[in-house]
């Protein structure tokens, strides 16, 4: 045991036990009575009061109304690490990052920080849009924590990192966000911190500024043996610049280890397939849907994960009556816009007689998943020449995640509305 | 060896990190601008209107007050008499309300960002600054109209302004404070501003308490900064009217007892401040 306040050499960062309560609104008691509504209208101060007293002060942790968003985190960051957080929405994140970067205080436990710390939870905090991009980097860069002395002699780099000298005296109301947003991150850039908390920044400005900032981060911990901890959705991101993960769940740590451990792991707890409704539908009923399941090649896992590129199959249940009249399968794939990127028709995609069973499945491989990142939902139909017998819209909704469509390591998901088709390139000269 | 900073739950007797504040000097200097530039940008009248109201209100006050209702005024002409109160008293109310809501206005800074908050309420204690030095150019002409030469007691001004930057502040991060987490206390401000300028020596002369009160009366007085600072400008400027020392010593007194609990409670409540935003 280490004794208090001592952390070791090659430890930036020493988490102890954090945990963090907050309170949270319970549902207020609904009145039916005239009465009881102008009794609890009079009272109501009394009780907002003691609402709003209660955001501060907590006696006992029992109360129903508290909330642990962090609750006994315990981790270590090394010197020059770069460490990921990553968890679904809510899992805590954010706090845990708020907590480091002293903008609120833990309920429980320690933290013990080598050296100068920066965080930027937010880009371009503090812009103001009456001000020149000129005097908000100098108001932004002193909120972060620099000196004027510092912002001076990194004006210019920083300007120029940023790609908007032209604008650099034009109030900031006149800018379009995504330059609002450059001239933000060209002046987070130019910190020179011993350790950089970074929570969600790069998700927003366009794809190519994104590259140029993962660039600069990646300059930032690998040439100077800075320490970042940088909590992204994007898991891309996380597994080509993290060195280590911490996975969050519900506030507590679930596990800490490798990006391409941790990101499985995360992505099978997170997959989401929405439980299907097989009923309700549209036709005669004569041949039925019982069963839709997103499979990936041929494993009947259940956490299967699907991926921009994965070779997936859609595994249809049905039950039928009715044989041998020329029956045929629509699946179409809608994505949250209500596009259709493609959809699968066994009278085109099928070459062959289909002969149905009573009961019977229906197996579609996908060998090579085109869709893009984001949420998409299926819509089936049978049919038995023109008569439809079973259609529903929106039977299963799915998410693909980021997956190496192309095998190169690389994707942009800055594309939307698309879908990916092999392609082959050649340079000749 | 690098510093090692230490995060953990907050106590009650946690002291005032005074180094810390004024490493982010730098921070304050551009808040300070930034309220500065921002406030008359896109207005014609521009800095003007940092005229406009004390002047008005003294057009108003002289005709009301001095004429019709004929409030004594220690024999000194009305318009100067309430213009010398109106210019602390203009301060004391628009920073009262800027730094009061300073806070709920600033919600989006302090909880992405750590720096001492402190900053957020003693920006337009500064800020307003600027509006304040405007104001004394008609002080000055009045001045000059009404023959009032100017005298050694002008020096006395630095004196009253430390009084009243001491008491603004301290209400300020005082309300600033509990303002965050009860909203009510930001109306409250708006509604007890006005009602607070008839408690202080605007439209009538201390002198009347005294009168019809007693010495003690007075000095329990005193103890409002805004009376020892208004008393104190008028005699800084009517070459014939004394020096009141009872009433700014006493209001000294005051204004640092205010500074010193609004520090405190700030200081307390700080580390609820991102939670409760
Ligand atoms: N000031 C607050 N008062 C009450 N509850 C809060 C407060 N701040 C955060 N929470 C709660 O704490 C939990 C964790 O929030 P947090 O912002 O850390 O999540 P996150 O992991 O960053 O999520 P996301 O991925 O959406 O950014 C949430 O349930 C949230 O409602
Ligand atoms: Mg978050």
């Amino acid at each position: 045991m280490l004794p208090k306040n001592k952390i070791e050499e090659d430890i930036a960062i020493q988490v102890n036990g954090i945990s963090k309560a907050y309170r949270i609104g319970l549902e207020e008691v609904k009145h039916d009575t005239l009465g009881s509504a102008l009794v609890s209208f009079f009272k109501k101060p009394l009780r907002n009061l003691k609402r709003l007293k209660g955001l501060s002060k907590f006696n006992g942790f029992e109360s129903s109304d508290i909330y642990w968003a962090n609750k006994d985190i315990t981790f270590n960051v090394k010197k020059g690490e770069v460490l990921g957080i990553i968890g679904k929405n809510g899992a805590g994140k954010s706090t845990l990052l708020k907590i480091l970067s002293k903008i609120t205080d833990p309920t429980e436990g320690q933290i013990l920080i080598k050296g100068k710390v920066a965080s930027l939870l937010e880009v371009g905090t503090g812009f103001n849009p009456e001000l020149t991009g000129r005097e908000n980097v100098y108001l932004n860069g002193t909120i972060l924590g620099m000196t004027k002395k510092e912002i001076d002699s990194k004006f210019n780099e920083i300007v120029e990192f940023s790609g908007i000298p032209k604008f650099i005296d034009t109030p900031v109301k006149r800018y379009s966000s995504g330059m609002k947003v450059r001239l933000a991150f060209a002046v987070a850039a130019f910190l020179e911190p011993d350790i950089l908390i970074i929570d969600e920044v790069l998700a927003v400005g366009d794809a190519e500024f994104q590259k140029k900032c993962l660039g600069k981060m990646k300059e930032i911990s690998g040439n100077n043996g800075r320490t970042v901890l940088f909590v992204s959705h994007d898991l891309a991101a996380v597994g080509a610049l993290c060195d280590r993960v911490v996975l969050l769940n519900k506030g507590s740590i679930s596990d800490v280890g490798l990006p391409p451990d941790m990101i499985k792991k995360y992505l099978s707890s997170n997959n989401y397939v929405n439980e299907a409704d097989y009923s309700d539908y549209k036709g005669s009923g004569d041949w039925l849907l019982t069963g839709i399941n997103l499979l990936a090649n041929d494993k009947r896992d259940e956490n299967v994960i699907w991926q921009t590129g994965n070779s997936v199959i859609i595994n249809l249940k049905y039950i039928t009556k009715v044989f041998g009249k020329s029956p045929y399968v629509i699946l179409l794939i809608k994505d949250s816009f209500g596009n259709t990127p493609f959809f699968c028709f066994s009278k085109v995609a099928f070459n062959g007689e289909i002969s149905l069973k009573d009961i019977g499945e229906i197996n579609i491989e996908i060998p090579k998943l085109p869709l893009l990142p984001g949420s998409y939902s299926i819509d089936v139909t049978f049919k038995y020449g023109r008569d439809t017998s079973y259609a529903k819209e929106s039977i299963i909704d799915f998410e693909v995640h980021k997956g190496d469509f192309f095998g190169t390591g690389r994707l942009d998901d800055g594309l939307v509305n698309s879908v990916l088709v092999e392609q082959k390139w050649s340079f000749n000269d | 060896m690098d510093n090692i900073t230490i995060i953990e739950p907050r106590k009650s007797s946690n002291k005032i990190n005074f180094k810390e504040i004024y490493r982010y000097k730098d921070l304050l200097y551009f808040m300070v601008l930034r309220d500065v530039t921002v406030i008359y940008k896109q207005s014609v009248l521009g800095f003007a209107w940092a005229l406009i109201n004390p002047v008005f209100s003294m057009l108003v006050f002289s005709i009301v007050f001095g004429k019709l209702a004929g409030v004594p005024s220690d024999g000194i002409p009305y318009p100067i008499f309430s213009y010398a109160a109106l210019i602390p008293w203009t301060y004391f109310a628009n920073t009262l309300n800027a730094s009061g809501s300073s806070l709920i206005s600033s919600a989006g800074l302090f909880t992405k960002v750590y720096f001492p908050r402190l900053i957020i309420p003693l920006t337009p204690v500064l800020s307003k600054l600027i509006d304040f030095s405007i104001s004394f150019v008609i002080l000055i002409l009045l001045m000059f109209y009404y023959q009032y030469m100017p005298t050694m007691k002008l020096f006395l001004i630095p004196l009253l302004i430390l009084i009243l930057l001491l008491a603004t502040a301290g209400l300020g991060f005082w309300l600033s404070s509990l303002a965050i987490q009860y909203r009510d206390v930001k109306f409250g401000i708006t509604f007890a501003v006005p009602l607070l300028m008839y408690a202080a020596p605007v439209v009538f002369p201390a002198s009347l308490i005294l009168e019809k009160y007693g010495t003690t009366a007075y000095h329990i007085y005193g103890l409002y900064p805004l009376t020892g600072v208004i008393e104190g400008f008028r005699a800084a400027v009517i070459s014939t009217k004394e020096i009141p020392w009872d009433l700014i010593g006493i209001s000294l007194i005051g204004a640092i007892l205010l500074f010193i609990i609004g520090l405190n409670v700030f200081n307390k409540l700080e580390s609820n401040f991102a939670d409760v935003a």
